[in-house]
């Protein structure tokens, strides 16, 4: 059994008057990529919060065994990676300058980059085909190459684990493909561990090793996705009627029209 | 390599803003209301820095190093704190109408002088004049109130310190209004005093304020890469490891002291924390790594510039403000113009 790089144990989390995680639990080991899916309010992003230490806590978060609340920040933002589902994107600067700013645990607080961070950057952009978008200001960039400016600014953090907060987000098909595959091929080259939430069930199911269902605040489901994916499961969670096909070994979610029920 | 980074300053940049500070620094020392001549004050410079005989009066030469010098580096100084607290200000807030005045220090310096010139004016602290003191208190209690009252559970949003700034700052200037109405025969003292004005003799105030300038300068320097972390939203900064609260807290307390030191010798001189600060976001880039070393350098000159037209261009003295304001802005918008789209 290979060892957890998170573990959650009976998370409860939320704002000041409403707890949105009520006891949720789960484990995520070395180079497994899990999607958490559930329908809107379901938790997921205060998940990914609690996750970064971000909410007030019950229970237990984990990273690499250490509890999350003892742990430094600028520790943890070398073993954790984050892009957030709508990241701020300062339009004046420049791709390499904002891919840099991952760069920022692994410096003295107050020290600049030295070469070696400028190597690891001048790495990322090129494995994400942003070289010839180093120079231009993000404010130019099209949705899909801003996106990827996003995830190389989480690479450039060389953590361990990449989490990504609905990483499709405003992706056309092509595009929400194009970047899922880069993730897929970065962590099987660099035996990165993600965790995702993913709204699109289909693309769930097309790249994660294991899907965990939340609905209300509570894990209703985990496993790999032909034990999650299913259309009792997505019916009674997500009140919507599905059927799943199998396509060379992989679930793909349709809606279906009820015609009214 | 086309993934150089622009963030960092390049030398070359760097050593133009130094070159035109210290060009625009002689130029200032060399012309003046009393006409020594910009040779003879050459030679003077000359004899003092190498030695030999100057051809200036023992008179004239103390008009240059009591009067001019002195007014030309607090003037750089003055300049160089409005124009980086102006940066760290937009940075804190993610806001490019953020001002050094935005949380109360203007209202707060404006209601302590008010007071001061109404109730005590010939009130004295150690010596000089109260006001410049009271200025700074009231500076620094302004944005000092704003920060406690928009303190809830524990924390601090940009957003709830803004609006408490404007609230705290609206309160202030209504006190103001109030003491000054009451004593209706010294409105033209605190107005003159609100337009802003480098009146000096001697070293004394650049002496005093230096200090206070020079540490928020360091401060807000080695921190100007944070700002840039601090422009992905609190989220992503804490997920890299920056306490965004505590940043926050320790870049607005060295841009308010900097702006309280330039306050208290100057009165309020408006515009330069905005218009230094987009100048060289516009011209030269957008990260804070280049914003505030050259807010330092660029907004010194600019107010030196503005000193000299306000001492020059007419027979007396213009407010500085009506200066950089006049100057400053057909300016600005020319630059905006060309180069909006580049703006955030």
């Amino acid at each position: 059994m290979v060892s957890p790089v998170v573990e959650l144990r009976n998370v409860r989390a939320g704002y000041r008057d409403r707890l949105v995680l009520d006891g949720v639990s789960l484990t995520v080991s070395a180079g497994e990529w899990m999607a958490v899916i559930g329908p809107n309010g379901a938790g997921k992003s205060t998940l990914v919060k609690a996750m970064l230490g971000l909410t007030r806590l019950g229970g237990e978060v984990l990273i690499r065994g250490r509890d999350r609340r003892t742990l430094p920040a600028r520790e943890s933002a070398r073993i954790i990676g984050y892009a957030p589902q709508q990241p701020a994107i300062p339009g004046g600067l420049t791709v390499t300058d904002y891919v840099l700013l991952g760069r920022t645990p692994h410096l003295g607080l107050l020290a600049r980059e030295r070469s070696a961070d400028q190597r690891v950057v001048a790495d990322v952009l090129r494995r994400l085909d942003l070289d010839k978008l180093a120079a231009r200001r993000l404010g130019t960039l099209s949705g899909g190459e801003r996106q990827r400016a996003v995830l190389a600014r989480a690479l450039a953090q060389q953590a361990d684990v990449l989490l990504l907060d609905e990483p499709t987000t405003g992706l056309d098909l092509g595009h929400a493909q194009a970047l899922l595959d880069l993730v897929d091929r970065l962590r099987r080259e660099d035996g990165t561990t993600v965790v995702s939430t993913l709204h699109d069930l289909t693309l769930a199911g097309q790249y994660a090793d294991r899907v965990l269902l939340l609905d209300g605040g509570e894990t209703v489901a985990a496993g790999p996705p032909e034990e999650v994916l299913t259309p009792e499961l997505l019916a009674r969670h997500y009140d919507a009627d599905v059927e799943v096909v199998t396509v060379a070994g992989r679930q793909v979610v349709i809606p279906v029209r009820t015609n009214g029920r | 390599m086309t993934t150089r980074p622009v963030t960092r300053l390049r030398a070359r940049t760097l050593a133009g803003g130094i070159a035109v500070l210290l060009a625009t620094m002689l130029m200032a020392v060399l012309i003046g209301a009393a006409e020594l001549g910009w040779q003879r004050v050459l030679a003077e410079i000359w004899a003092q820095l190498v030695g030999g005989t100057s051809p200036l009066s023992e008179r004239e030469a103390a008009i240059l190093w009591q009067l001019r010098v002195p007014r030309v580096l607090l003037a750089g100084a003055v300049g160089a704190a409005l124009a980086m607290s102006g940066a760290a200000f937009q940075g804190v807030f993610r806001n490019p109408l953020a001002d050094p005045f935005l949380l109360g220090a203007a209202a707060g310096a404006g209601m302590a002088a008010t007071i001061v010139v109404v109730f005590a004016p010939a009130l004295t602290l150690w010596a000089a004049s109260a006001l410049p003191v009271a200025a700074f208190a009231g500076a620094v209690g302004g944005v000092a109130l704003s920060w406690l009252l928009s303190t809830s559970y524990g924390g601090v949003s940009p957003t709830t310190l803004l609006l408490a700034g404007v609230a705290v700052s609206a309160f202030l200037t209504a006190v103001q209004t109030f003491v000054q109405q009451l004593n209706a025969d010294t409105i033209r003292q605190v107005y003159n005093w609100m337009l802003g004005g480098l009146a000096i003799t001697g070293w004394a105030d650049f002496v005093s304020v230096i200090p206070y300038i020079g540490a928020a300068a360091v401060v807000l320097m080695v921190c100007a890469r944070l700002l840039d972390v601090l422009s992905l939203g609190d989220a992503e900064a804490a997920s890299l490891g920056v306490n965004p609260g505590r940043l926050r807290l320790l870049l607005i307390s060295a841009a308010s002291l900097a702006t309280a030191a330039a306050v208290s010798v100057s009165g309020l001189i408006g515009f330069v924390g905005i218009i230094v600060p987009h100048f060289i976001r516009l011209t030269v880039g957008a990260s804070y790594r280049v914003i505030v070393p050259l807010s330092v350098l660029g907004g010194a000159s600019f107010l030196i510039v503005a000193d000299q037209i306000a001492r020059t261009a007419m027979p007396g003295e213009l407010p500085i403000g009506v200066v950089t304001a006049f100057a400053g802005a057909p300016f600005f918008i020319i630059v905006l113009r060309r180069n909006a789209e580049k703006l955030w």
